[in-house]
């Protein structure tokens, strides 16, 4: 059971003092930084990111209750609602005036409901009457207003990542209004209206912040509505809806995630998959919207996988106090006190104990043995970060069961799988081969390029990884070793990718270690093995076994029309000396050969005629060439010329023509 | 010669065939006990006892000259006699009438009887012979396997039982060079197609574990076999000259079934026995196979032949015998080979007729040719049409053929490369060419042509035919 929990909390927490009457605490999503704030500021604040490192601490004056509290993108600036009408900032770069500056909301009678930085300099006031945007001079400790727009606002909802304000309006606040910033542009996207499962009379707000999330998941921002189950509309349990968002264009429902239960959720987004945790069951879902092929405008999803628990996590008890013998306190997952941010975060305040901030994250491994359907856990697998090794052991596992019923199918859709995202990699290379090069990098250039989002595992991956050692274990029949080969090779030539040398070898290989001669010959007859000079050579050292590699090897060389001067040297090794000769005058080029290594194994046969006739050929050779019949001394054969002398005499040698 | 004359020509047949071993009635009064089988049967016995006495002592006379290599085939005026000895002291005997031409006199005078001695090779015959045996070996084991199951008495009753049919389907008159060959005819196909082919094999074989051996054949051609090549071989013989073409004719009548509609769900297919059942649903079918024998490594093995085909494409998964065949499994095969073996059908049809279009005119054959790779078994002919139950016919000339076979046997001669070019009569060249284990032979019919004109016109179809083969010009 232990290894079945596929969601776990990241290993170091943030961890703070606990909101209490002196401190209280706030979270920016933006920059994914805990506030914790004593006396309103005036005995400090602490921020901590997400890494030890980013902590900030400083004081400020305590000017009443702190509402919200965040810092500009690259902690430039700091911003601080105290009041429902303003909002005050501190300069935190240096060599700036460090005192407060304070700016009013323009609309009158307006309240701020919250505000988010959208730049270093940027900043967006949310009011019940519409948004305020803002440019910030922190030199001249004053604010420019850009841009604003008037309208009545329930509540918001701010994406970092996109820039992107979401605006519940109308009176049942189902009414959805999207703006989106830019280098100090506002633009409005289209508004898109939320289906209601219920609606109340009279009409009130009716659609909870809580149930709505904004998140970007494959690339594509997607506003996440958690429809709630009701008795009198037609729907037994719970579903998130997702409307997609798209940069220009209307807004449209594209995902309908089940969840098949009802009670108290919330979302996080871990790797492109919407996790819906489950609060009465302690349970986690997770969905994958790119996992079914699309069928039409929406597409309705069930869980990946059966649910289960976040992986049970202790929390190492922090500080000097702690006596290093004392256990770590478990902690309780899917507590009333955990409050969720997007896309990942996970914050908890237990009492007693200190609050800690995690990020939540998807394990590959257990999710191996959850997902049955191979070919659907590899289109799961290979949209996920970190995938490789997993999808390489899940190979490895899959070959081990041996020739199991049915095994052969699933390998097949499972090589299947892998080469198409693996052919896809080849021709975007292909396309533009600097992308793949430098990989991922930062500049305008690199978002031109095809980003490959996927893993890809080539080859050399299956191979030193899965196939080689395969093929070497003790137990597995070579019928199915050769099957799951040739299964390989038909997968990649389906793709048409080239079908690397090491491959083949691992066929012959096999094929040989159990005497398949055969077979080997009826691969090589229809070219299923195809032609190199490797091949062939691999083939010629394969002769004294099987003499019929010799021919097979020959053909190799022939079809490969490059390999003229190794074909020559097989013949010659093999004493055909005729046939050597008979073959370099086909291919033309009986001008430019050694005669030397001729002579030598005509010489070499002992046959006298054999002899003669060669070195009368390279005589006759000479006189077209060069109008004489004798050898040039740079062809060293003068050792030739005597033997032949010594057989046939002196007056055998062809005289050079006279004119 | 006046006119008027009337000529009669007899192709070759089969005068006599047995089958004895000398040691089993070594004393005199027991020669009868030495015939194992004798065809035809309606001789008299001392005929019998005679003529293997002859064929005994003629092969003893000539073991003093060569002990190692007696006799094989006696030449006499009226017919030629073929010794063959496939396993210690058994010995195959087959008699051939040579041809002959039988002029009608006039004035009522019997008619003059003219024997073609030097017209039928030893080569084709013998290797008929041989043949004989491997066929009977495919389906029956050896004779020694037979005497040790049941003695003298079941080998006498397997020979019986085996040559009674097989005698009949021997047409002597139109063996030729291919038999000398036994080769097997490869279907050409490009390399997807052939890996999906492997990936349809190792599928079966995994899912109906019990198949030991898959073979694959499309238009009477081999594509893939998992039996080495010798079992291939005459098994190969078997399918093309005597299982398919019995198959074949009721399609071609147009009685085969269409797509069978009573197969349960949409997964119609062609796919059907041409061994066992014939008809599944039958409950009286009987599911028995044809049992075969193949070589292993330390002797040989039975299997069942299941024969299995969908349009043009036939599968042959063996099983060893030792397992009993049921309905189950006979309905499993049918339901996981058949939809699988229909659409593979097609795709090889369609890439078939691709590949043709492709390689265009050009590939077709202008030139008659045999081609042989002893290596892989491999022939090709453009000489002989399509093989039917009865006949297989060429379209040449017999006395072509003939050229062919005595070509061969020069070839067989010696180890080294050899090319040979014959102006036969009637305008026609012949030519041979051997390179390391390859052999072509080309048929040209062209009027006035020189000897260079030939030797051009074979450059020409070996460039264009046989470019992909290290093939020797």
């Amino acid at each position: 059971m232990s290894d079945e929990f596929y969601l776990e909390l990241s290993e170091n927490p943030v961890q703070f003092e606990n909101a209490s009457s002196v401190n209280n605490v706030f979270f920016d999503e933006a920059n994914k930084q805990v506030f914790a704030v004593r006396s309103g500021g005036a005995t400090g604040v602490v921020v901590k990111g997400p890494d030890d490192k980013s902590s900030v601490a400083f004081r400020m004056d305590d000017k009443g209750e702190v509402k919200c509290i965040k810092f500009s993108i690259g902690n430039k600036i700091l911003a601080v609602q105290r009041t429902a009408k303003s909002v005050d900032f501190i300069n935190f770069i240096p060599d700036c005036p460090h005192t407060e500056f304070t700016q009013e909301c323009k609309t009158k009678n307006a309240n701020v409901l919250g505000f988010c930085w959208t730049n270093w300099n940027e900043i967006v006031f949310v009011t019940d009457q519409g948004i305020e945007f803002y440019q910030v001079y922190p030199d001249k400790r004053s604010l420019k207003l850009l841009k604003s727009q008037s309208i009545n606002v329930n509540w918001y909802q701010y994406c970092p990542e996109t820039a992107v304000i979401l605006l519940s309006t109308t009176v049942q606040g189902n009414v959805l209004q999207p703006f989106v910033f830019k280098n100090g542009t506002m633009s409005k996207m289209s508004k898109f209206e939320i289906e209601l499962p219920v609606v109340p009379k009279p009409a009130k707000l009716n659609l909870s912040e809580r149930d709505i999330a904004m998140a970007t998941i494959y690339g594509q921002l997607y506003v996440m509505y958690l429809k709630h189950h009701s008795r009198t509309a037609n729907s037994p349990s719970a579903e998130v809806v997702l409307y997609h968002l798209p940069r220009e264009g209307a807004c449209k429902k594209s995902h309908v995630l089940k969840l098949n239960t009802t009670g108290k959720f919330a979302l996080n987004i871990v790797d492109n998959l919407v996790v819906v945790h489950h609060q009465s069951s302690r349970t986690s879902l997770i969905f994958d919207i790119k996992l079914k092929e699309p069928e039409g405008a929406v597409n309705t999803h069930q869980p990946v996988l059966p649910a289960r628990s976040i992986h049970p996590y202790r929390i190492p008890l922090a500080g000097p106090a702690v006596v290093p013998t004392q256990p770590p306190v478990s902690c309780q997952l899917y507590s009333s006190s955990w409050s969720v941010f997007q896309p990942e975060i996970i914050i908890s305040a237990s009492e007693g104990k200190d609050t800690s901030s995690w990020y939540l994250q998807v394990k590959l491994p257990p999710t191996v043995n959850l997902l049955q359907d191979k070919g659907k856990l590899m289109d799961f697998l290979l949209r996920r970060r970190d995938c490789k090794m997993v999808i390489l052991s899940v190979c490895s596992q899959m070959l081990e069961g041996g020739g199991e019923n049915g095994n052969l199918p699933v390998v097949a859709t499972v090589f299947d799988k892998l080469n198409q995202v693996y052919k896809e990699y080849l021709e975007a290379e292909q396309s533009n081969p600097a992308a793949m090069e430098s990989g991922p990098s930062r500049g305008s250039a690199a978002q031109k390029r095809p980003i490959i989002t996927q893993a890809v595992i080539d080859q050399s991956d299956m191979y030193t990884h899965v196939l080689s050692s395969f093929t070497e274990k003790k137990g597995v029949s070579h019928k199915f070793i050769i099957a799951v080969l040739m299964e390989y090779i038909r997968s990649l030539n389906q793709f048409q990718i080239t079908v690397q040398h090491y491959l083949y070898e691992l066929v012959i290989k096999t094929l040989v270690q159990h005497n398949l001669f055969y077979m080997l010959h009826q691969y090589l007859q229809y070219h299923v093995l195809s032609d190199s000079k490797p091949l062939a050579c691999l083939l010629l050292s394969l002769e004294s076994t099987y003499p019929p590699a010799h021919q097979l090897s020959l053909d190799m060389l022939k079809r490969l029309s490059t390999a003229n001067d190794e074909i020559v040297e097989v013949l010659l090794s093999k004493q055909q000396v005729l046939e050597a000769l008979r073959f370099i005058r086909s291919v033309g080029n009986h001008d430019n050969v050694s005669a030397r290594k001729f002579l030598d194994a005509a010489q070499q046969t002992g046959d006298q005629m054999l002899f003669y006739t060669v070195f009368r050929s390279f005589q006759q050779r000479n006189q077209r060439m060069r109008g004489s019949p004798a050898f040039n001394p740079g062809e060293h054969c003068e050792e030739h010329v005597q033997h032949f002398v010594q057989l046939f005499g002196d007056q055998s040698l062809l005289k050079p023509s006279t004119v | 010669m006046a006119s008027g004359m009337q000529e009669k020509q007899f192709t070759p047949c089969l005068l006599s065939f047995f089958i004895y071993n000398p040691t089993f009635g070594p004393r005199e009064g027991e020669e009868e006990k030495k015939i194992l089988f004798y065809h035809p049967n309606d001789v008299e016995k001392n005929e019998k006892i005679r003529n293997v006495g002859l064929c005994e002592a003629i092969v003893q006379f000539t073991r003093t000259f060569c002990p190692t290599k007696p006799a094989k085939s006696l030449h006499t005026q009226k017919n030629r006699q073929f010794f063959f000895e496939p396993e210690e002291n058994f010995w195959i005997v087959m008699v051939v009438r040579n041809p002959m031409i039988e002029k009608l006199n006039k004035d009522g005078k019997p008619p003059t009887v003219e024997y073609q001695e030097e017209e039928i090779l030893d080569t084709v015959y013998g290797a008929v012979v041989r043949q004989c045996y491997s066929m009977y070996k495919l389906f029956n084991g050896t004779f020694t396997r037979a005497m040790e199951a049941g003695g003298v008495e079941m080998l006498i009753q397997k020979l019986e039982k085996f040559f009674y049919r097989y005698l009949q389907t021997l047409h002597l008159q139109s063996c030729d060079l291919l038999d000398v060959f036994g080769g097997i005819s490869f279907f050409p196909l490009d390399k997807m197609t052939y890996l999906k082919i492997q990936s349809f094999v190792n599928r079966v074989e995994e899912s109906l574990s019990l198949i030991k051996y898959t073979a694959f054949l499309y238009n009477d051609q081999l594509i893939w076999s998992g039996l080495e090549q010798d079992d291939m071989r005459i098994l190969y013989k078997y399918l093309t000259t005597s299982l398919f073409p019995r198959h074949s004719e009721p399609e071609l009548a147009g009685r085969d079934s269409p797509l069978r509609p009573e197969v349960a769900g949409n997964l119609l297919h062609y796919g059907r026995f041409l061994t066992g059942p014939t008809n599944l649903k039958d409950p009286e079918a009987k599911f028995r196979f044809p049992k075969i024998f193949v070589s292993t490594q330390d002797g040989y093995e039975e299997l069942h032949l299941i024969v299995y085909k969908a349009m043009s494409a036939a599968a042959c998964f063996m099983i060893s015998a030792s397992v009993e065949l049921t309905r189950e499994f006979c309905e499993k095969l049918d339901g996981l080979v058949g939809p699988q073996l229909t659409l593979l059908a097609s795709d090889i049809c369609e890439q078939f007729t691709i590949n043709r279009r492709i390689s265009g005119p050009e590939k077709e054959p202008q030139f008659k040719f045999i081609y042989f790779n002893h290596m892989n078994l491999a022939e090709k002919s453009t000489i002989h049409m399509r093989k039917t139950a009865s006949v297989c016919l060429t379209s040449v000339h017999p006395d072509l053929m003939k050229i062919l076979g005595d070509i061969n046997c020069d070839f067989a001669r010696v180890d080294e490369d050899e090319e040979i070019i014959v102006k036969a009569m009637t305008d026609y060249w012949v030519v041979g060419k051997k390179s390391d284990q390859r052999e072509l032979y080309v048929i040209l019919n062209q009027k006035n042509a020189n000897l260079i004109e030939v030797n051009e016109a074979v450059k020409k179809l070996c460039a264009t035919q046989f470019n992909n083969i290290f093939f020797l010009d």
